[in-house]
């Protein structure tokens, strides 16, 4: 994964600022041709809107409705926005969900991304057995979080786990890592990061790789310490792999999931929003109406992020 | 770009192309979320199965193998994991359901029959009622008075305990709740955990709320809390909450972060002095620990009530809405009634009795001797509260308000609040 360079622009001289000119129809393409692009661009976009939109959309039309999934579409009865206040207002899962997600987010926008590209910087150096560093850090990626949630939950077992012989409180006192509600979410956001942070450092790793040993020399022949090098120098040539580094974040972030459920279906101080939504459509209660409601909440939280990230784009590539 | 000689389709012949590739596309998501049962031949019954660990599973394999035997029809078995059985009903029912399929009796029945979504047994029931007492065919009964499920099964919940560890301490069964705190106490300086407890699945403390509220305030009341009648947030359930408070310290904590086989074997290893569950528990016993497993309904809390309602959950089997093979359900429907079918599987887990009341007791062991009697002793039954009422309600506010009340019991005016408003919102919506 790398991040697309922009397309270079037109020429034009530069500098100088152009006229504004009518920008003419640049392609002059065979009918044959348009129909073969109209097809490759054309059904990946319907098969796109047909699979991704269409429900999407359908989900926000039902959270609108009290519907439980039994029957056809003339046995839904629209509640109108009741479903919303009753979420808000009545339903005590939703709040610390929200906050959860937060914190999520935060959290792996910080904690991960901080020590990934440290990580990162430290392998760059052509350290012996680099090699093997790698592979280890980088393992967990490899494991689905389902399976990170298993291992953890090896470690932090309050009477056999590691971490509490290790610290010697198991047979004393044993802290309850993941049944106590005010440290379970730290304790699986550390195994989430354990994860995320071997993605982050080769993210990284591989922008390193394309940075131009020239420039570090130029530096260096400046007088430039280590410290300056990289903040001055080197972390701006990485700015491509910040923007991905974010989106991966926010999309990890977002989607979390599968750690929680398998450690106690997301119960107990571990909320998350798709938990919630899981919870409330899947499941015997069916509750789709209000399970829908609950997920265009977090479709209006994902927009947010992904709305700011275009703008980003979208002005980069405009000329200032 | 290559030039690329294709034949050139009309705009409209092109959208319907794509349509049908998305329609393609998506059909296969949407056809796996039904099953592949409902065999449409006319020797072939298709039967839906939830007992997925691997001794039920033999144990019903075994008895629809004799019904292959005695009726020349083949049964077509389809096991799906036990939780994920529960979890799909919904789509699974309006799918193409097996023709006969296992489940609860109770307002976990009634919801689906009232639906629509299941089988109208009456003509079975009027074969094989003789052998139901009359408390299972009213938990086999829908709101308009006909019939949806057959009883297979059915087990007690009590309170556990080693009969070895109590004589050893001379310890008595109490008769009522002032005594069990006495007798709690005593445990816990004996340094015994005294109650043995385990929330990480979610339902098992639905099982103590459903004892101190039948026992509080009778078994009428928890019809009603159940479908939705009563209030959440009235002084009766927080007379429940507030026993229940005076008897946590009593509890092994962290009961959050442990599965009920685990507080089963804190039981068995003398760890603790008594463990409230169905009598299932007996599972995690093995040999000679079985016959040292005894148990006792909860003590009296309200003397109106006395111990007069017993939890004893029961298992059996319904017929879906339209039956491949609808003379072949009913066949078999008619067998799992037999009381030779309910013993052939019990042999294979001797922790549940029948529910015919024509099954021969003799091959009984003590512990299912017990249960039959108390079950029968009661003059109410109840199917508990992730079976009495809206799955709606049970899966999510019930099983969070128990826990956060569990983690922090002074909370217990938001939780009830908390579990008041999602009553009001899923039972008038």
């Amino acid at each position: 994964m790398t991040a697309t360079q922009n397309p270079p622009r037109t020429a034009g001289t530069a500098g100088a600022p152009r006229p504004p000119s009518r920008r003419r129809r640049a392609t002059a393409l065979a009918g044959r041709e348009k129909l073969v692009l109209g097809l490759m661009l054309g059904i990946p976009s319907l098969l796109h809107i047909a699979l991704v939109w269409v429900p999407a959309l359908g989900s926000v039309a039902l959270s609108f409705s009290s519907w439980d999934g039994i029957g056809g579409f003339g046995d839904i009865r629209w509640v109108g926005a009741s479903n919303y206040v009753d979420i808000v207002t009545s339903y005590p899962r939703f709040w610390p969900a929200v906050r959860n997600n937060l914190l999520w987010l935060l959290f792996l926008l910080v904690v991960p991304t901080v020590v990934g590209l440290l990580l990162a910087v430290l392998l760059d150096r052509q350290l012996r057995f680099g090699r093997v560093y790698q592979s280890v850090l980088y393992l967990p990626m490899v494991l689905s979080l389902a399976l990170v949630g298993f291992i953890w939950q090896l470690v932090y077992q309050p009477e056999q786990g590691l971490l509490n012989n290790v610290l010697g409180t198991a047979a004393t006192d044993p802290v309850n890592w993941l049944g106590d509600p005010d440290i379970n979410l730290y304790a699986v956001l550390v195994a989430a990061g354990w994860r995320h942070t071997g993605y982050i450092m080769l993210l990284y790793l591989a922008g390193l790789k394309a940075v131009d040993p020239a420039l570090k020399e130029a530096a260096a022949l400046d007088g430039a310490n280590a410290w300056q090098t990289f903040f001055r120098v080197t972390f701006p040539v990485l700015k491509p792999v910040n923007v991905v580094v974010l989106v991966v974040t926010v999309i990890e972030g977002l989607r979390a999931f599968d750690i929680v459920y398998v450690i106690n279906k997301g119960r107990n101080g571990l909320e998350l929003l798709s938990v919630l939504v899981t919870d409330n459509i899947i499941g015997e209660s069916s509750r789709i109406g209000w399970g829908s409601a609950l997920a265009v909440v977090l479709l209006v939280i994902s927009l947010g992020f992904i709305v700011t990230y275009l703008f980003q784009v979208f002005r980069e590539e405009d000329p200032a | 770009m290559t030039t690329f000689y294709a034949p050139q389709p009309n705009r409209r012949a092109l959208l319907r192309l794509i349509l049908a590739g998305a329609g393609a596309a998506a059909l296969p998501g949407l056809a796996a979320c039904g099953s592949d049962g409902g065999g449409t031949s006319a020797d072939t019954v298709s039967f839906g199965n939830n007992q997925s660990d691997q001794v039920p599973k033999d144990a019903i394999t075994a008895v629809l193998r004799s019904f292959e035997g005695e009726s020349g029809l083949k049964v077509a078995v389809n096991t799906k994991q036990h939780e994920q059985y529960q979890e799909q009903i919904n789509n699974y029912l309006q799918g193409k359901p097996d023709d006969v399929l296992a489940w609860f009796a109770g307002y976990r029945m009634r919801f689906f029959a009232e639906k629509g979504l299941t089988g109208d047994l009456t003509d079975v029931w009027s074969k094989v009622s003789s052998g139901y007492e009359p408390a299972l065919k009213e938990a086999s009964t829908a709101s308009d008075g006909k019939q949806y499920l057959i009883p297979f099964t059915q087990y007690p919940w009590g309170v556990f305990y080693r009969k070895s560890v109590w004589q050893q301490r001379g310890y008595e069964v109490p008769k009522t709740l002032d005594e069990f705190v006495a007798l709690a106490t005593r445990m816990k300086s004996d340094g015994l955990v005294p109650i043995a407890f385990a929330q990480k699945q979610g339902w098992p403390g639905m099982g103590t709320f459903d004892q101190l509220n039948f026992r509080i305030n009778g078994y009428q009341f928890h019809v009603d809390l159940m479908a939705g009648q009563e209030d959440w947030q009235g002084p009766k359930v927080r007379e429940v909450f507030d026993t229940w408070k005076r008897l946590l310290p009593f509890h092994q904590e962290n009961a959050l972060g442990r599965e009920w086989q685990e507080a089963a074997q804190s039981l068995q290893q003398g760890k603790s002095g008594m463990f409230l569950l169905g009598s299932f528990v007996a599972q995690q016993f093995k040999g000679a620990d079985v016959d040292d497993l005894d148990f006792f309904a909860y003590p009296e809390i309200n003397p109106e009530h006395g111990q007069d309602t017993v939890e004893a959950p029961i298992d059996g089997y319904m017929m879906s809405r339209k039956p491949g093979n609808p003379e072949g359900a009913r066949r078999l429907l008619e067998f799992l009634a037999t009381p030779a079918a309910q013993l052939a599987y019990l042999k294979a887990d001797p922790t549940a009795i029948a529910t015919s009341n024509k099954a021969d007791t003799s091959g009984y062991n003590a512990l299912q001797l017990k249960a039959a009697q108390v079950i029968k002793d009661a003059a109410h039954i109840t199917q508990f509260l992730d079976r009495d009422t809206d799955p709606r309600f049970a899966s999510d506010a019930a099983t969070n308000g128990l826990n956060a009340f569990i983690q922090d019991p002074d909370d217990v005016d938001s939780v009830l609040k908390g579990m008041a408003d999602q009553a009001k919102t899923i039972f008038t919506g």
